[in-house]
């Protein structure tokens, strides 16, 4: 939480006077590791950290440092363990995506999307479909991110009452969901991930599969037409597919721990890895674009 | 089933074993996972036993024994009569062994069946010393080919150095999970690189593509030995390829 606070202190002001484009790199995390077990425990809402939080997840401001950076991560690399190896998560961290870190960071030195967000980057280098150069070091650096963000030890069990509630809305129950997301998580070939995500039109929750670095963020929707990005300006952009959570489905993901077992690695994510908290935390963010239910005028 | 009459004496598919019996009594020709026709540890230092155990035993047998069940319905469909599965299976099936469609094959398995056994048999020499590649005069593979291939090589690409150099940098950079190919175009008599995604097969990049050798570059390749470090695996490869068979298709293809 200290690593946290001292994060905090370098974000440059509240989200209404962050510029559009930044033109230097924001510094955001050091490159040390901190342990937050739990977003959504009391003293954490009560100091009001939160909503720090909630505007870091919806600004992505976790891109880049020129010199030497790396990403936070939000536990110990031993703290997934039985699940997810130290040995992998070390690897996965601190080798694969530091590569896609350090790729990234090299590219913006002579790109055009240089002090660009994340976010912003990620769909203005999809090109609608045609992919930059930068295009898969942002999107690899967000989705790993987002997946570290998506676990927590002792993670699993049953979603908050909010989550829960959509679940069984659109899934008729948990366990329908549980089996979709395995199944779809199984019937993705080669490498990529798969996603929990709010549809925004639809107004319900879906689990979809990408290929690679595909990132729900560029996708729009099904028809694939991007809002466009001039609509907004200094918010963060109602995306068409809110991701809730990802996992990673790259066989260096599971395969030191899990061999050639998929199934038994999406199991296990979903059974003890996967941060409800964090996705409680995501959908309130996402309500505030997508009205999930009637909406309910207060009386006076 | 052409896979059929080249899979060895015994196999090592047990799990497919029971599938195929079931499917031989009712005159389904299913395919048996092919042995090696070297040791695990054969192709050491350059990919380690484990990997080839994990890679041959768990990865190639599961996509066997899936091929084997798409038949077997196949099977099942026809003797209902049902006509759109027929339809389907059929196309997945055809277009696995190599057929016209530009389309995602349905049934993934049954491509990667066949390009694991190509790369297990016939693009990776083997034992070093040995499988018949002296005469190219060094141990196993890796020694490079010195008849026309190795003319038509230096005179597409260079030099050899420059196409082990293009296919290990397209390999590095391919996104995800794919094969890189040498591969040589039937008509043009050219030899070029090519990538393939996920389990595609190289007739996706053009007709009249033949793989001389191909390169399997999904991470369960090399992951247990090599890590992240995927440069490493593919300068390491070359130390195992098969250049007598990529002769012989090249001899064949251009005569």
């Amino acid at each position: 939480m200290a690593a946290f606070a001292s994060a905090l202190r370098v974000l440059p002001s509240p989200p209404a006077a962050v510029p559009r484009r930044l033109r230097s790199l924001v510094i955001l995390y050091g490159g040390c590791s901190a342990f937050v077990s739990n977003f959504s425990s009391p003293s954490f809402l009560r100091t009001g950290l939160y909503r720090w939080w909630v505007y870091v997840v919806s600004y992505n401001l976790i891109v880049v440092r020129q010199d030497r950076f790396s990403m936070l991560l939000v536990f110990t690399t031993d703290a997934l363990e039985p699940y997810i190896s130290k040995r992998t998560v070390e690897l996965h961290w601190g080798k694969h995506q530091q590569d896609y870190v350090d790729s990234l960071n090299k590219q913006l030195a002579t790109s055009m999307f240089y002090g660009y967000t994340l976010e912003e980057l990620i769909k203005e280098a999809y090109n609608n479909g045609n992919p930059l150069p930068e295009y898969n070091n942002a999107a690899q650096v967000w989705n790993h991110h987002f997946f570290w963000e998506s676990m927590q030890p002792e993670g699993g069990g049953s979603p908050g009452r909010g989550v829960l509630q959509q679940i069984e809305k659109d899934f008729g129950s948990f366990t329908n969901f549980r089996e979709e997301f395995i199944r779809s998580a199984l019937s993705l070939l080669g490498s990529g991930w798969v996603w929990l995500v709010l549809k925004r039109k639809e107004r319900k929750f879906s689990v979809v599969h990408t290929q690679n670095a595909i990132s729900p963020l560029a996708l729009g929707d099904i028809n694939n037409s991007i809002p466009s990005i001039n609509l907004c300006d200094d918010i963060p952009c109602p995306l068409l597919l809110q991701p809730l959570i990802n996992l990673d489905l790259w066989e260096h993901a599971y395969y030191l721990d899990y061999k050639d077992d998929r199934r038994m690695y999406v199991t296990n994510f979903i059974d003890h890895l996967v941060s409800w908290d964090t996705v409680t935390l995501r959908m309130m963010r996402a309500e505030a674009f997508v009205n999930l239910g009637e909406p309910n005028i207060p009386v006076a | 089933m052409a896979l059929r009459t080249l899979a060895s004496r015994k196999t090592l598919a047990a799990a497919a074993l029971p599938l195929a019996a079931a499917a031989a009594a009712r005159g389904v020709t299913t395919v048996a996972l092919p042995d090696l026709p070297y040791d695990y540890g054969a192709l050491e230092p350059a990919i380690s036993g484990e990997i080839m155990r994990l890679h041959h035993q768990k990865h190639h047998a599961t996509y066997v024994a899936n091929y084997n069940k798409a038949l077997e319905q196949l099977d099942a469909a026809v003797a209902k009569g049902d006509a759109p599965a027929i339809v389907h299976l059929q196309s997945a099936i055809k277009f696995n062994g190599g057929g016209e469609a530009k389309s995602r094959p349905p049934y993934p398995f049954l491509a990667y069946g066949f390009l694991s056994f190509f790369f297990f048999v016939l693009f990776i020499a083997g034992d070093a010393g040995g499988g018949g590649s002296e005469e190219l005069g060094g141990e196993g593979g890796g020694e490079p080919p010195h008849a026309k291939l190795g003319w038509a090589i230096d005179e597409d690409f260079g030099s050899f150095e420059a196409l082990v150099k293009k296919m290990s940098a397209e390999g590095a950079a391919l996104q995800g999970s794919g094969w890189v190919w040498l591969a040589l175009d039937k008509e043009a008599k050219k030899l070029s690189v090519e990538t393939t995604a996920n389990q595609d097969p190289l007739v996706t990049k053009g007709a009249n593509l033949v793989p001389l050798l191909g390169i399997d570059v999904w991470e369960h390749a090399y992951y247990l030995q090599y890590k992240n470090v995927r440069p490493d695996y593919l300068s390491n490869i070359w130390k195992v390829m098969n250049w007598k068979y990529a002769g012989e298709v090249y001899e064949n293809a251009t005569a």
